[in-house]
């Protein structure tokens, strides 16, 4: 091979590299492992992290213990889809161009939306594509958040918001949920106005009417949503939602620890062309038969460059291709299932945890706040002690909620979970 | 082939749920869910047989040579799928504490280190999504740095190459910095002049990938650090080309104060049909309090998340990054050890010889050695022939070969950007080779051929132009259209493809 290329040696191969800039050492890395070696020391590393096959788990808080059934890994392990890039050239790809075609349609079917992007990276993500969308919208620099939307989300959307020269307003929650008068006032002048259903505390927010008050302010009304909860939860483009975002993993991906996940944004067809990502469209080849391409590209970074909506290239394709596999497994019977499911878990925990909730008077889906007779810290670190985890402490996020605890229930976790969950804490609080 | 949609009858299901005696639950009425969504229905083995039958019309690096350029189509072992599915790893609540977590953490912290080895930089965040997130972060570190410093206002503008990835520019945009463009000279190095021209007290920093995005890596590289570091200006290293220079040349060696690490490209997370990745970056010391948070601290044996940071540009994406992709790419390294070098090297010894095999039957903008990738030209079969790139590319894969990214980057005209990564044994770079210069003596005798490509896939060359004009982006159910009778109008975009 270097006779054909014409050197001597593997080094002249890199003879356009100054002197200055090689490094001229071997690098500083530990040796190299065989696979046996690799396995044995990754499965210890593994073995020193307590996962929620190892203690009974209540945690949730943006992230959940959800069943993943066996026919996502089957199909995520197919090599051709494990091991594609993006889809460039259609006519070797429509595998995964199907698939995410069809994944935009369950995007749109659980939210009542027109069009759905590829995927964005999380559910935090979305929510900063969705101010950078509204800004282009509405030419407006105001973004409204809810206090009840997930803190995380937040803190993204703040971090993202100062490059885009947007000034962000929180609204507080009264009693759990966004008031929609004090929602309307913050509204005024808004380009968004984004808020969560269910909420970060598990509790149903008066979603129609906070959409209705952004609608009216001429924001765009932002739903950050569950999909798991969409079979028993009113969809939010069909009560005045511009826009519908959130965080896949529920619908298909395991909790590793944050990820890879997927994060959903969908719209109404007015604002097709200034979504960012990928999106994937229906088209016919030479002969007249159907096939799929990657459509609008005129939005994205290869064309347009820096008046793109978006720099976003690398998605999450394949925990959204989970998300589909799941959802299909499911079907419309099943995720309603499902969400009942949670529903009743989540009214069964509050009968039987035999601690205060901290908003008595709200609906809530699968999560619900109670409050501890002790810090919330504290309480975790004693159960955990007798293999239960408990839940979230909020206090990490809100103030004067120190003694308050976050519990989510999964169709993962049966009544008798709950009951131990009740003992335990009946110990330790 | 149809639809799942289509595919779906009422009633069927795959799904089994645990059925618990539960109390009803209270949900108002107007937030209960009227209608359905309408998710497809499928008994179980037609939902295993529609996914591997889409399955079957994908082609991915383990069905064959995946030469996209600047994309990094190695191999990915699978014994990272294994490692990644472990129930310590793939189980793992993010809100986990930290005392049940340590392996994770520590696995992180591992990562970490070896990415500021092989990057010559000093501190690491695994936070960012892929690389263009890992860019805007990087970016976003640029401005708190220069606001701490009261330069905030002054330094308004990144300098990026004309040969760069289009994420540079947009990511400019989305951090709220006006773009310039340096060009490339006559041996595809920045051109030094007009670089001098363009830097001053109003110059954020420069973005800049190298190797470049033409395979080759800038002679100046030294004189480039240095004339926007005595500007006060920082220099931000877009790691899609690392794949090039591990062990051999280091990012922070070359005078770049910030790098973002494609792990998908690099370090084998697979691609997924377009993600997920990952984008860590990695910062000079004098940059390291602007990193986003949580930041990953070792107290002695024991790690923990520091959120106290108050310099932090915050968070860009939740929790401490995608984990998954974490597992897989340590993994990757630690299969490698130092001799990651070794994996740079066979990559760039592959390029090479694929580049002297294809040299004289296309043009060759830029005749250097090339890095791990390399940039021809199919305009003398365009001029010749009326063959474009697009036809090149459509008839590799009647060849069975997925062609290399075409018009990128966009210095070149009829770009064909070709990166075979060190996973491709010699027989494979020959009969890739041989299949190129087959097309090539194809365009001189039987153009029809190239135009009418490709023949042996599902589908034939698609109409794009109809997919934009039209906007189906999703199954219509009883109101769905059918576009076989409208006019055929095979347009195709000559759009960057790849990269």
């Amino acid at each position: 091979m270097l006779e054909a290329i014409g050197v001597d040696s593997v080094d002249q191969l890199f003879r356009d590299i100054p002197a200055g800039v090689r490094l001229g050492r071997e690098l500083d890395l530990e040796p190299a492992l065989s696979e046996p070696e690799l396995v044995r020391h990754l499965e210890e590393l593994a073995a020193r992290n307590v996962d929620t096959t190892k203690e009974l788990s209540f945690l949730g808080a943006g992230i959940y213990d959800h069943y993943v059934p066996a026919v996502v890994d089957a199909v995520l392990q197919r090599g051709e889809f494990l091991t594609a890039y993006t889809p460039y050239q259609p006519e070797l790809s429509q595998g995964v161009l199907q698939a995410i075609f069809e994944y935009q349609t369950a995007i749109c079917e659980l939210t009542g939306m027109d069009v759905s992007n590829a995927s964005g990276y999380d559910g935090t993500t979305v929510a900063a594509d969705a101010c950078f969308v509204a800004k282009h919208v509405t030419g407006r620099t105001k973004i409204v958040l809810a206090e009840t939307l997930n803190p995380q989300v937040r803190r993204v959307v703040e971090t993202y918001a100062v490059g885009f020269g947007l000034e962000v307003v929180e609204v507080p929650h009264e009693g759990g949920t966004i008031d929609p008068a004090r929602w309307a006032e913050a509204a005024d002048g808004a380009a968004a106005a984004i808020f969560q259903q269910p909420n970060f505390f598990g509790c149903l927010e008066p979603a129609p009417d906070l959409a209705a008050a952004a609608g009216a302010a001429g924001a765009l009304a932002v739903a950050h949503v569950d999909p798991v909860s969409l079979g028993v939860l009113e969809a939010p483009g069909n009560y005045g939602c511009a826009l519908a975002i959130g965080e896949g993993q529920g619908a298909g991906n395991y909790q590793s620890y944050a990820g890879p996940h997927y994060g959903f944004l969908a719209a109404k067809s007015e604002y097709v062309r200034r979504l960012p990502g990928r999106i994937i469209g229906e088209t016919t080849d030479l002969n007249g038969e159907r096939g799929y391409v990657l459509t609008l590209q005129t939005r994205e970074q290869h064309i347009r460059r820096e008046k793109a909506t978006s720099n976003i290239t690398t998605n999450q394709t394949l925990l959204a291709l989970a998300g589909l596999v799941h959802l299909s497994w499911l079907g419309p019977q099943g995720l309603r299932e499902l969400g009942e499911t949670c529903l009743g878990l989540g009214a069964y925990a509050k009968e039987r945890l035999g601690l205060p909730l901290v908003f008595p008077e709200r609906s809530t889906f699968k999560e619900l706040a109670v409050r501890t007779s002790r810090p919330a810290r504290d309480v975790i670190r004693a159960a955990r002690q007798r293999g239960v985890h408990p839940g979230y402490a909020l206090g990490r996020d809100y103030e004067g909620m120190d003694d308050v605890l976050l519990v989510a229930v999964t169709e993962k976790r049966s009544p008798a979970d709950i009951d131990r969950l009740a003992e335990v804490l009946a110990e330790v609080t | 082939m149809e639809l799942i949609y289509e595919q779906s009858r009422p009633g069927r299901r795959a799904s089994t749920l645990p059925r618990y005696d539960l109390p009803p639950a209270d949900v108002p009425g107007e937030l209960r869910r009227a209608e359905p969504p309408r998710l497809p229905e499928l008994a179980e083995p037609e939902v295993v047989r529609h996914f591997t039958a889409l399955s079957n019309r994908n082609f991915g690096i383990d069905n064959g040579f995946y030469p996209l350029g600047s994309c990094t189509m190695k191999h990915n072992p699978r014994v990272n799928e294994r490692l990644a599915m472990l129930p310590g790893f793939k189980d793992l609540h993010p809100h986990q504490e930290e005392e049940g977590a340590q392996g994770a953490l520590e696995l992180m912290w591992r990562l970490q280190e070896i990415l500021q080895e092989v990057s010559g930089l000093d501190a690491c965040s695994l936070q960012p999504a892929a690389g263009s997130q890992g860019e805007l972060t990087g970016l976003m570190l640029m401005r708190a740095y220069y606001e701490d410093r009261g330069e905030g206002e002054r330094r308004d503008t990144i300098i990026t190459a004309d040969t760069a990835h289009g994420t540079n520019p947009a990511s400019v945009t989305m951090a709220g910095y006006k773009l310039e463009k340096v060009e490339t000279d006559a041996r595809g190095n920045l051109d030094i002049a007009h670089l001098r021209a363009m830097v001053d007290e109003r110059t954020a920093g420069l973005m800049l990938t190298n190797p470049s995005t033409l395979g080759l890596f800038d002679e100046h590289i030294e004189e480039i650090a240095s004339i926007f570091h005595s500007a006060g200006s920082l220099l931000y290293y877009d790691g899609a080309n690392l794949n090039a220079v591990c062990g051999i040349s280091r990012p922070g060696d070359m005078g770049f104060d910030i790098v973002h690490i494609n792990l998908h490209k690099t370090f084998s997370q697979p691609h997924g049909g377009g993600g997920p990745g990952g984008g860590p970056i990695v910062v000079r010391d004098r940059l390291e309090p602007y990193l986003p948070v949580p930041a990953l601290v070792r107290d002695g044996g024991r790690f923990r998340l520091d959120d106290d940071r108050p310099k932090s540009i915050g968070k860009v994406r939740g929790f401490g990054g995608p984990f998954g992709v974490f597992v897989r790419s340590y993994a990757y390294i630690r299969m490698y050890g130092p001799a990651l070098r070794e994996m740079s090297e066979v990559a760039v010894l592959n390029a090479n010889y694929l580049l002297a095999r294809l040299r004289d039957a296309y043009e060759l903008p830029y005749d250097r050695l090339c890095m791990h990738e390399f940039v021809l030209s199919a305009r003398n079969l365009k001029r010749e022939h009326g063959v474009t790139a697009l036809d090149v590319a459509k008839r590799l894969m009647d060849y069975g070969f997925h062609p290399p990214t075409i018009y990128f980057p966009l210095v070149v005209p009829e770009a064909l950007m070709i990166e075979p990564t060190e996973t491709e044994p010699k027989e494979r770079l020959d009969a890739f080779a041989d299949a190129m210069l087959a097309i090539a003596e194809e365009a001189a005798e039987s153009s029809e051929l190239l135009k009418q490509a490709p023949v042996s896939q599902p589908v034939r060359r698609l109409d794009e132009v109809k997919a934009a004009k039209r906007a189906i982006v999703k199954y219509g159910f009883d109101e769905h259209p059918d576009l076989s009778g409208e006019g055929r109008e095979r347009k195709q975009l000559e759009a960057p493809t790849g990269a």
